[in-house]
């Protein structure tokens, strides 16, 4: 089992894409199995035995687990009772668990990861492709899923796997490459190292650490949220809640973080909030002023700062060059716009500002957002949203896909911004990042808020298995009060 | 602004013009042009007529003084058209019918006109305004339909083109809005009183004159230009056109700016008839110039949705036109300029999208030299 590790755009997707057939190589020669190949497609790497899983899901909702597989290897074993013995076998043998007639839409992310790797071997792959595979999964997920791989490894199958999470990577891999800039940096052996020096190795600085050192809370509530509750009809057609009375108050100076499994509800609280949504019932006070009936454009020249869950989606205008993308979301706002017309100059000045103060790497802002790498389309957005001084900050998945440079940076900005009072609303799956940045932490699930937590003294296993429903109330290992927190 | 600052705009200004995006943006058209005549050329061949020969007739002809004038009036009638089917691709929405719009609103527009008798100045801008209104309102339907009961526009538009037929159709007749010349027995709205005739520009004697209209649609070409470009409004509109999530999360309510996209491409279409019936025709005829509704989905497509692009498009399709007519004398088919047209729009939109491709992996691979580049200087330093 290989692990590649390396900053954000330091080549690890191009790197993969290559060895996948969805990419050439300029330059260089790559070898399976001691013979060397040529990868025009996918389907060469697939016929060379070369399997991908990718970070996001590939799969058809309204199909069958079986549909899902055999759909495009239709050739093999038929669709028939051949193929369903074929994934039955796979899934034995390496302790997988699928149940070949279930619907994908019912299954959960792990359980979906599964059909994924499925899919790979069910296509006679011997080399498999992980990528970041852990970022959607809680704590107790990603040991069963280090389970498998471990299965499959023994039976005698090449994985490779890419990995943000250092400590994942050590427990797991038997090698790892580190890569920075397009270039190996080093390999290592896990036994050789520590987390540390790995970091050291991606950035040539130090491990950053999201803990924040001293509170900052007020007394002063910054953003009230009562009762808040969005029906939402489902695959099914049934009309379920997706937000069931949700309660918070997030004071001044506060980061509030929830945790939960992604998918139960957190997406939508955000575009509740954020206007996006109508809810059906439930009242959202920002700085003593009811917004619950304001549009998204009010609710944000009013002072909330969104950095959305999915950049390409909600946060950029990926063909727009890089200041068109400072200006989208604050129009109304200097230094875009004077009495409803654009300022281009202004907010061109203002983008070269950002960039540099976030340390944006382009060679200007006249490139589209979408030539730039994930983690500096992160700081830009970012960048702009701390721009306008925003009194409550929306922060879901800051750090996502964001190397580890980036990531110490976009922490100390919300904790510097913490310190001035701003209120922060943190989403993460990154329970480290929740843990560590947060003054208190809710968890959500189904729709509820069902538990709360100290973030001091709470454990990223004790608020995974509370993300899964396990636990519900105020989960503390020792006995006492909520109000001695 | 102090002359410091001006200066550091013209030199970013310039920085901003990359030679590489100057040759990519001129490259499609050409390439599309090439091709196209290319491709008119083999199918000219096929038939058995020389091709040169039919290009150069063309152009001989289309070159003469009284075929730039009337190439500059039919122009001003694409370039309106092409301009109403912009506003709506700017953000995604097909209004495919600007056809029904404009003919329905010249309707309206031309019967308010004949029925009154009021001063010029008065009464050209009361056409002018009805005729935006007449084609916003019946842009607007499909508008409405798209928000609120989420029916595709280009469907509705489509239904709304046959209704407009069918609707002035049923006015157009002697006693309900139109009137019969007996002598001609040609039905017609009401003429219009010679006060509201659209000032022309004279151009020499035994020539037509060109229609002052075209100054017209030269402010609603710079109209559009600033509205789009400059202000608030129009970065909402390209920004719902881009990315309709990322705008509804910046904060443009999408379905009204589906509905006002859809308003103001009517009122343009609106504008779409007006040169022929205040410069030309001064009445509604059941012959009136048909289908440059679609004519204007093409040049909006060649143009690339940007009024200067769409001004030469419209140029370019009338002299096209121009030089069908020629061709027939010369024993050439007319319908050679009709595959010639065909076949340039379908050029341009592949071409446009190769050149943008490559531009957009172009972009990318240099944004990672560059970035590369940046990485080693800083290791050398340290």
């Amino acid at each position: 089992m290989h692990a590649l590790v390396g900053e954000n755009g330091a080549g690890k997707s191009t790197l993969m894409k290559i060895l996948y057939g969805m990419q050439r190589p300029d330059e260089g020669t790559i070898a399976i199995d001691g013979e060397t190949v040529e990868l025009h497609s996918p389907a060469d790497a697939i016929s060379r035995g070369v399997g991908m899983v990718h970070q996001h899901f590939m799969l058809a909702d309204n199909f069958t687990v079986l549909e899902n597989v055999t759909l495009g290897a239709e050739k093999l074993y038929g669709i028939g009772a051949k193929a369903r013995a074929k994934i039955m076998e796979i899934s034995d043998a390496y302790g997988l668990g699928v149940r070949p007639d279930a619907l994908v839409e019912d299954l959960g992310v792990a359980d979906r990861q599964r059909v994924e790797i499925l899919k790979v071997l069910y296509r006679g792959a011997r080399t498999l492709i992980l990528d970041e595979p852990t970022a959607v999964l809680v704590p107790q997920e990603v040991d069963a899923l280090f389970d498998n791989l471990r299965e499959l490894k023994s039976e005698g199958l090449t994985v490779i796997f890419i990995s943000h999470k250092l400590g994942e990577v050590l427990s797991v891999a038997d090698d790892i490459t580190v890569i920075r800039r397009g270039t190996t940096v080093a390999s290592v052996e896990p036994s050789q190292t520590t987390p540390k020096q790995l970091a050291e190795l991606m950035v040539g600085s130090e491990l950053p650490s999201p803990e924040t050192r001293e509170s900052t809370v007020t007394d002063i509530p910054m953003l009230t949220v009562d009762g808040l509750t969005l029906c939402a009809v489902d695959a099914d057609g049934m009309r379920r809640a997706v937000l069931d009375d949700i309660a918070l108050t997030i004071r001044k100076g506060e980061v509030l973080g929830i945790a939960g499994v992604e998918g139960n509800g957190q997406a939508e609280l955000v575009e509740a909030i954020m206007g996006m949504r109508t809810p059906d019932g439930g009242t959202i006070t920002l700085d003593g002023r009811d917004i619950s009936k304001l549009p998204t454009r009010t609710r944000r020249e009013d002072g909330i700062g969104y950095i959305p869950e999915d950049r390409h989606r909600h946060g950029l205008l990926l063909e727009a060059p890089l200041w068109e993308n400072r200006i989208l979301g604050h129009v109304t706002e200097a230094p875009n716009s004077r009495r409803g017309l654009l300022d281009p100059s202004g907010a061109r000045r203002d983008t070269e500002r950002i960039v540099a103060e976030y340390d944006v790497r382009t060679p200007g802002i006249e490139v589209t957002a979408a030539s730039l790498s994930g983690g500096n389309q992160q700081k830009l957005i970012i960048g702009r949203e701390m721009s306008h001084h925003p009194k409550l900050l929306i922060a879901a998945h800051p750090t996502r896909g964001v190397d580890v440079g980036a990531q110490t940076q976009i922490w100390d900005q919300i904790r510097e911004a913490r310190r001035e009072g701003l209120a922060v609303l943190l989403i993460s799956a990154d329970l480290d990042e929740l843990i560590g940045l947060s003054d208190t932490l809710r968890v959500m699930y189904r729709g509820r808020l069902v538990a709360d937590a100290d973030p001091a003294t709470i454990t990223p296993e004790e608020l995974g298995s509370a993300m899964t429903g396990a636990a519900a109330g105020h989960l503390e290992t020792a006995e006492g009060p909520e109000e001695d927190r | 602004m102090t002359s410091h600052d001006t200066a550091g705009a013209s030199a970013s200004w310039l920085r901003r013009i990359d030679k590489e995006r100057v040759v990519l943006a001129v490259a499609a058209p050409v390439l599309a042009l090439a091709a196209a005549f290319l491709v008119t050329a083999l199918v000219l061949v096929a038939t058995g007529k020389e091709p040169f020969n039919a290009f150069s007739v063309m152009f001989d002809y289309g070159v003469k003084s009284d075929s730039m004038i009337y190439i500059a009036n039919k122009a001003t009638t694409y370039f309106l058209a092409g301009l109403a089917v912009a506003v709506g691709f700017r953000m995604n929405l097909f209004n495919i019918g600007i056809d029904g719009q404009y003919r329905l609103a010249a309707f309206f527009a031309a019967a308010v006109g004949g029925a009154l008798n009021l001063p010029g100045f008065v009464q050209i801008p009361l056409i002018i305004l009805v005729a935006m209104l007449v084609g916003a309102m019946w842009a607007s339907i499909a508008g409405l339909l798209k928000v609120y009961r989420g029916v595709s526009e280009v469907i509705s538009t489509i239904m709304l083109n046959s209704l407009a037929t069918s609707l002035i159709t049923y006015l157009l007749v002697d006693g309900r809005l139109g009137v019969l010349d007996k002598s001609t027995n040609v039905i017609s709205t009401e003429p219009l009183p010679s006060s509201s005739h659209f000032f022309t520009i004279p151009t020499g004697s035994g020539l037509d004159p060109v229609w002052g209209f075209i100054v017209i649609a030269a402010l609603a070409g710079i109209g559009f230009w600033f509205v789009l470009g400059r202000t608030r409004f129009g970065f909402d509109l390209r920004a719902v056109g881009r990315s309709e999530s990322a705008a509804q999360a910046s904060g443009v309510n999408v379905k009204r700016m589906v509905i006002t996209s859809m308003v103001l491409s009517g009122a343009m279409a609106g504008l779409v008839g007006m040169p022929t019936v205040l410069n030309d025709t001064h009445m509604f005829t059941a012959d009136f110039p048909s289908t440059v509704g679609f004519t204007g989905i093409a040049i909006a497509l060649l143009g690339r949705n940007n009024p200067v692009g769409i001004a030469l498009a419209s140029m370019l399709w009338a002299f096209l036109e121009r030089g069908a007519n020629r061709l027939e004398f010369e024993g050439y088919d007319k319908e050679i300029v009709g595959v010639m047209q065909g076949v340039i729009v379908l050029c341009v939109v592949i071409a446009y999208e190769l050149v943008r491709r490559y531009g957009l992996k172009r972009q990318q691979q240099r944004v990672g030299a560059e970035l590369a580049a940046q990485a080693k200087k800083q290791e050398v330093a340290a």
